[in-house]
């Protein structure tokens, strides 16, 4: 028990890694709760800045996320343990990397909808109200309209996968006791 | 026009020549009363009350800032009366009035603007201007003063004006910065200019009909 609990403490991920897994962890699970609240909100100065506070973050997880992207090119995450891996179904298996990779596509894809919702609505993202973002969509009310469902689908099921995600680590520590939570931490 | 009547006294016919007068002239006064700013196309030669807008080539348009953020406005419907005369420059004058409830900015804002804390259209249903000085600078630029009332608060207000002429058609473009909180435009939970900046950038472009050459 204790050389495989040294095994896998020896396979964590890169230290820069566990800091992009944290920091995007709690903001993406604020800014999400961010803009459920707001987008019900009836118009008015709070409904205003909690919803310029959700853009900003919004493009900062874009941005800490491609970075993030680029690191894990450049810094192979550690393999799965054999003995783990083998333990897996092959389904678990399949699950484990498809999860993954589809949550990096919203990492990037929610904001990116988000971004291009707000310039649709004719409301350009001006990052923390000092650095303007180029519109990379024409203002059209119709567009506007076509995109906000989108976001917000591509927001639940990033939530989704984010809960998958926790429920599997959560079972691996809990049920299987294969200690395999500690690459993260 | 003239009714058949019987012969009169002459100092009755006098008496009634001055109170036909007196008519004509009240009936003329209340119609320049009514027509409100055309009253002040007296000021110049009458030939020139045929001065128009053409809306369709006129515009008012504004940028406010909502945490950094441009947005663009305009107003769909104003009018404006113009005597103008390049040669008696100092003795011409602009009047404008502006729909507040024209306003169209986006669909959100278009709601909330003509609510009580921004224009509050329905109690002053209008902005208005009224210059009280033109001065010629040269080659069709001109420095007009006046007051910009919005909301009821009036302020003094001095706009560079740009003429320019083409096929009969004279244009005026122009540009000013006012402040909003001036006239309460965004009051209460709104005055945080944090939030929505006190500087409001406002463009317009008159044409008008009827202009003599400059």
């Amino acid at each position: 028990m204790l050389a495989t609990t040294t095994t896998t403490v020896a396979a964590r991920y890169t230290g820069t890694a566990r800091a992009f897994h944290w920091v995007l962890a709690v903001a993406i699970v604020c800014v999400f709760c961010v803009g459920l609240y707001a987008e019900g909100l009836p118009f008015s100065p709070s409904k205003l800045k909690l919803m310029n506070w959700h853009k900003w973050a919004g493009v900062s997880i874009l941005v800490l996320s491609v970075a993030r992207l680029l690191w894990r090119w450049a810094h192979r995450p550690p393999a799965l343990p054999q003995r783990i891996e083998q333990a897996m179904p092959a389904w678990q298996r399949v699950a484990y990397h498809g999860v993954h990779q589809l949550m990096y596509v919203l990492f990037l894809a929610v904001p990116l909808l988000g971004w291009a919702y707000s310039s649709a609505r004719g409301y350009p993202i001006v990052w923390f109200g000092a650095l303007p973002l180029p519109d990379f969509v024409p203002v059209s009310a119709s567009l506007a309209k076509t995109i906000k469902p989108w976001h917000g689908w591509a927001a639940y099921t990033l939530m989704a996968l984010a809960t998958l995600h926790v429920l599997a680590a959560l079972k691996h520590q809990f049920i299987d006791r294969d200690g395999l939570i500690r690459r993260m931490f | 026009m003239t009714p058949v009547l019987p012969p009169e006294p002459h100092s009755n016919r006098l008496k009634r020549r001055g109170v036909a007068g007196l008519c004509l002239a009240l009936c003329l006064g209340s119609g320049l009363a009514l027509t409100g700013w055309r009253a002040n196309a007296q000021t110049v030669s009458p030939s020139q009350a045929t001065q128009a807008l053409v809306p369709a080539q006129s515009e008012i348009t504004f940028v406010a800032r909502q945490l950094g953020v441009p947005l663009d406005g305009r107003f769909k419907r104003f009018e404006a009366q113009l005597a103008f005369d390049p040669k008696q420059v100092a003795r011409s004058h602009i009047a404008l009035g502006i729909d507040l409830g024209s306003v169209s900015m986006n669909p959100d804002a278009d709601v909330e603007l003509v609510k009580p804390e921004w224009f509050n259209a329905g109690k002053f249903p209008k902005a208005s201007f009224q210059s009280s000085a033109i001065k010629a600078l040269g080659a069709g630029r001109y420095e007009v003063r006046g007051q910009l009332t919005i909301k009821g608060k009036a302020q003094a207000l001095l706009v560079p004006v740009q003429l320019s002429q083409s096929k009969g058609l004279t244009t005026a473009t122009g540009a000013f910065a006012l402040k909003r909180l001036d006239f309460k435009v965004g009051d209460g939970e709104w005055s945080d200019v944090s939030l929505v900046g006190n500087e409001v950038q406002v463009r317009f472009k008159l044409t008008f009909t009827g202009v003599p050459p400059l």
